[in-house]
């Protein structure tokens, strides 16, 4: 058998794998690997400006499609600057796997140049590392890399190539499977707890589903829509879990949790059963614990076990895969003809549509200054509500989340978890790659693009046309928000006072720029913007500096504890809740 | 009933590089409590038998043990303190030795089951084997000005009866 080095090895598994891009920057530690990578044509590398991006483009694509992400970044400085990006998709959940390069074995441990313990420094965010120090590992060690991003509750994934690695010499074999004694998630939920779990969904009186990201990460939105259907359910979305369930569909109440709607956040407080579907109880979901959800008998279904019970203790919880439990549900229900409790599920939607009446998400709309939620809501309707929207990190991620509709999984992509600035403008790229022919969209503000900005560049060497949708208020509006409610408006570090003029930086980036500062302009520049299908457009909306996102509910507060608009008047947030985030 | 219980769980992990970082690194990124820990490979030169005591109450329990179920080079563990189990411990004091405290020390190491390892005319150092209680009984039953130093182990531990935790 012929002898390859390590880094044609990596490429060739990379192939097998049915890699398609490649995100990532080279360097002094994977020389090789770049080289095994100039002479193929099969995996197309996709060269960020920094490798932050190469990690959000990777975990952008994969939101968007499905497939695993994969990123390549040198040792030291490389692999730091990407661990933003690998814990961001740890906290997401995302597929990914990681190569960064590593100095020679014979070098590790003595501080050589561009040195880094990356396996210790990633250690406790990633799903698994590995450091591979022999060749004969390396095959092999890349299988199990994709097997455990990918199954179980997935996530990202790092290889630790040392350079020597990476030119030694080896036979070359692909395992068609791998098998791990230590790992092997439960898929199937258990019969007797699916039963259990049945019979209290039918017997509620004030039920709610609740569902989250894993809903979508494990494809389970048919599944979802049919239960959730069967039973005539109100449910709710989590931030991760929006388009899992149609949006626009009657029996969606809008997200919950925080910035989640009155009627979401009430219907959670006051139901008697609480069906959790790949969802895990975050804070900003929760608000204080103690006051969750007081009178309901909880159902978790989730693939993680280390998710049930951590937070909220729950009644009847079921380890197992979103789509297999949902299907085994269905069938129970179809099979023995169970009905919900028609008279009592009639009263409970009457009790919701009072809380929708409510109207939580209105606004104060002005022919003077643009309203930010109003961008979205004219980003919704010329987009038809088709676009992939990825967002950034701040009040437009809440508004995006709150005013577009998102009626298909995989169609809203963000960074919950970690809540990383900078996220959304990589993320679109990456998307952009999966659906080429999609209008794909970065909605952001003026502090969030800031951070990554330079991918502008790499959006134009790889014609990847996304449409930035920039909420522009001057200001760290979330952070300049919390300052308002609760810091007697002493807004500490959050004004920018010296800003780019986007316009000419996005056309000294190749792109085109357009500045909107009338609410009258809004819709005529996104359909500007969105007539040019091949080129990025930077739209720069001055909005309302002193806009704020409500509902809210203030940390420490319960769910039932929202503030609305500028109706109510601005209370401080509980003591215990100064100490929360 | 205290609510803080401490626990003995004993976890058979991959023998690879990192993987007792890997659980250290779970406990302190998670804010568990570890008393001690004790790691050895097995027979099968594979595995690594690993005992964490560590203390907290039933819902902390219960997410220690699945977040370390969740570590992908754990292969199996179990809460001893769930069963009945024996808990050993070794130790090894260095104590004054001498005058009228040297037949004392003897005596009390006897009556602890201890064995006297190294004598010098001065020092006796002494190995004890048993649960974490008897130890600190022995401690307390000498001089405290009599210790010069103390080594322990860490508690290990292992079911009673049938039961085993094997691959």
């Amino acid at each position: 058998m012929e002898l390859i080095t390590g880094a044609e090895i990596m490429v060739r598994c990379l192939k097998e794998e049915g890699v398609k891009y490649l995100f990532g920057y080279p360097g002094g530690a994977v020389l090789h690997i770049y080289d095994a990578l100039y002479v193929q044509n099969d995996i197309k590398h996709i060269l960020v400006r920094h490798e932050q991006a190469a990690l959000h483009a990777a975990d952008g694509y994969s939101r968007a499609c499905g497939k695993p992400g994969v990123a390549l970044v040198t040792s030291g400085p490389g692999l730091t600057n990407a661990v933003t990006g690998i814990a961001n998709a740890y906290m997401d959940s995302v597929p990914l796997v990681v190569f960064s390069g590593q100095v020679p074995t014979a070098l590790i441990g003595n501080d050589a140049f561009q040195e880094v313990d990356a396996v210790g420094i990633t250690r406790p965010c990633v799903k698994h590392n590995f450091l591979v120090r022999d060749i004969k590992n390396l095959a092999e060690t890349i299988k199990k890399a994709f097997f455990i991003a990918t199954t179980g509750r997935p996530g990202p994934v790092l290889i630790d190539l040392p350079k020597d690695v990476t030119i030694t010499k080896a036979e070359y074999h692909y395992p068609k499977k791998v098998k791990l004694r230590s790992y092997n998630p439960t898929i199937k939920g258990h019969a007797g707890q699916i039963r259990k779990a049945v019979d209290l969904i039918l017997s509620a009186k004030r039920p709610m589903l609740y569902t989250g990201g894993g809903v979508i990460l494990s494809d389970g939105s048919p599944e979802l829509i049919e239960l959730t259907q069967l039973l005539g359910y109100p449910i709710t979305n989590t931030l991760m879990g929006l388009g899992a369930y149609p949006a626009t569909d009657k029996q969606f109440i809008g997200m919950l949790g925080m910035h989640g709607t009155y009627e979401a956040n009430m219907a959670m407080h006051d139901c008697d059963v609480l069906i959790a579907i790949g969802a895990r109880f975050d804070d900003r979901v929760t608000g204080k614990i103690e006051k969750f959800c007081p009178t309901a008998r909880i159902v978790h279904v989730d693939i993680d076990p280390s998710s049930i019970s951590k937070n909220v203790l729950v009644d009847i919880p079921i380890v197992g895969s979103v789509p297999n439990v949902l299907r085994a549900m269905i069938s129970v229900i179809r099979d023995e003809k169970l009905k919900p409790d028609a008279e009592a599920l009639g009263k409970w939607w009457r009790q919701i549509d009072e809380w929708r009446g409510i109207n939580s998400l209105s606004y104060r709309q002005s022919n003077e200054v643009i309203k930010p939620q109003f961008v979205i809501q004219k980003l919704y309707e010329v987009t038809k509500g088709q676009a992939i929207i990825t967002s950034d990190v701040g009040q437009h991620q809440m508004w995006a989340a709150q005013y577009y509709h998102f009626d298909r999984p995989r169609q809203w992509i963000n960074s919950g978890g970690l809540g990383t600035m900078g996220f959304g403008l990589p993320a679109a790229m990456g998307a952009k790659f999966a659906f080429p022919d999609q209008d794909v969209v970065c909605v952001t503000g003026d502090g969030s693009i800031q951070m990554m900005l330079q991918e502008l560049a790499t959006i134009k060497q790889y014609n990847t046309p996304v449409k930035i949708v920039s909420l522009n208020n001057g200001y760290l509006g979330m952070v300049r928000q919390w300052q308002e409610f609760f810091y007697q408006k002493r807004y500490s570090m959050t004004y920018f006072e010296a800003l780019p003029n986007f316009v000419m930086l996005a056309e000294a980036y190749g792109h085109v720029g357009i500045r909107i500062e009338k609410p009258g302009d809004v819709e005529g520049a996104l359909r500007e913007a969105f007539a040019m299908k091949d080129r990025t457009v930077f739209l720069d909306f001055a909005t309302d500096p002193t806009e704020n996102v409500f509902p809210m509910i203030p940390s420490g507060g319960g769910q039932n504890e929202m503030l609305l608009a500028e109706r109510d008047e601005m209370v401080s947030t509980h003591d215990d809740g100064m100490v929360l985030l | 009933m205290n609510n803080n219980n401490r626990h003995l769980i004993s976890i058979l992990m991959e023998n690879e590089a990192g993987a007792l970082s890997r659980v250290a690194n779970l406990f302190s990124a998670r804010g568990y409590n570890i008393e001690s820990l004790t790691v050895a490979p097995t027979d099968d030169p594979t595995l690594s038998r690993l005992t964490l005591a560590t203390s907290g109450n039933e819902q902390v329990i219960e997410q220690i043990v699945k977040q370390l179920n969740k570590l992908i080079d754990v292969v199996k563990l179990i809460d001893l303190s769930e069963t009945d189990a024996i808990e050993r411990e070794l130790m090894l004091v260095k104590t004054k030795a001498s005058g009228e405290q040297r037949a004392e020390m003897k005596r009390l190491a006897d009556i602890f089951g201890g064995r006297i390892l190294d004598v010098t005319d001065a020092t006796y150092t002494i190995e004890l084997t048993g649960d974490g209680n008897q130890l600190d009984n022995f401690l307390r039953a000498i001089e405290k000005d009599a210790i010069l130093e103390v080594v322990r182990s860490g508690a290990t531990g292992i079911a009673r009866g049938q039961k085993a935790l094997h691959v």
